[in-house]
């Protein structure tokens, strides 16, 4: 039984990560695909990693599967603040469709 | 002494459970690693302890921000994988600034974190001695920062505020 639903989540998980990479490819700028790499490729491969655990069982996988799950979670939120802040630091520019950027107008005095 | 005991016993049980099942060989490995870890970076630890006295604080964590924070991460993927499917792309994008009353450095990650895995959010800086955070924005509804505090930060400032202050 909790092959089947490991399975089911394996599943959810491989599909989000997709939605994620069609992101990457078809959003305009840096910031836009952050948002879709960061979000899908967090819940999609958590969601991987806990159908790993439900098929395994409690095993050395499955203990191991359920740390990376933690680690996933706290990392990839911090490496996406620090790519945007590099990026707009190093002058990219937000796409042209961009309605407003006030972190621009509060950086001009500095840099 | 009480920082370097607390990560120590976080590095071990980490690495008992990265190389489960523990024998006695692993085990002193661990320890070792684990001392090296504490001598290297116990300065960057965490400023300031939460004691075990405030057993609310952990009930909070699991019974009220866990849910609402799954919920809202998996609302963010449905959202995200509507915008990239959808053949014209409707996205709005730019940066905001919001404000936090948030204080302390724990809480202010939790909510930059969490600003980050719900829908069409992403911190991008942060201001803390003003607690003003730069967001962008997928989908920009208010650019003013009073209106846009209201949507992005509220959901999240008042359980941090229970857990974290």
């Amino acid at each position: 039984m909790s092959d089947i639903i490991g399975l089911v989540f394996i599943s959810i998980g491989l599909f989000f990560d997709v939605i994620g990479c069609l992101g990457l490819v078809r959003l305009p700028d840096v910031y836009n695909r952050l948002q879709a790499s960061t979000k899908c490729v967090t819940l999609g491969t958590c969601s991987i990693l806990f159908g790993t655990f439900l098929v395994v069982g409690f095993t050395a996988a499955g203990f191991k599967a359920l740390m990376c799950m933690a680690f996933l979670i706290l990392t990839s939120p911090v490496a996406a603040h620090a790519i945007a802040r590099g990026a707009h630091r190093a002058g990219v520019k937000l796409c042209k469709d961009s309605v407003v950027d006030e972190y621009a107008k509060d950086k001009e005095g500095e840099a | 002494m009480k920082r370097k005991t607390a990560l120590f016993i976080i590095a071990f049980v980490t690495w008992v459970f990265l190389n489960w099942v523990p024998d006695t060989q692993h085990l002193i490995i661990g320890a070792l690693a684990s001392l090296l870890v504490v001598f290297i970076t116990a300065d960057l630890f965490t400023e300031r302890q939460y004691t075990v006295k405030h057993h609310l604080r952990y009930w909070y964590f699991f019974t009220w921000y866990l849910p609402v924070f799954l919920w809202e991460c998996f609302k963010a993927n449905i959202d995200v994988a509507y915008r990239v499917l959808h053949p014209r792309l409707p996205i709005r994008p730019g940066i905001v600034k919001v404000k936090t009353k948030l204080k302390t450095d724990t809480a202010l990650t939790f909510l930059a974190n969490s600003i980050t895995l719900t829908p069409g959010t992403l911190t991008v800086d942060i201001n803390k001695d003003e607690g003003i955070l730069y967001v962008h924005w997928i989908d920009v509804k208010a650019k003013d920062i009073e209106s846009a505090t209201k949507i992005v930060v509220e959901r999240f400032e008042r359980i941090l505020t229970k857990i974290f202050e």
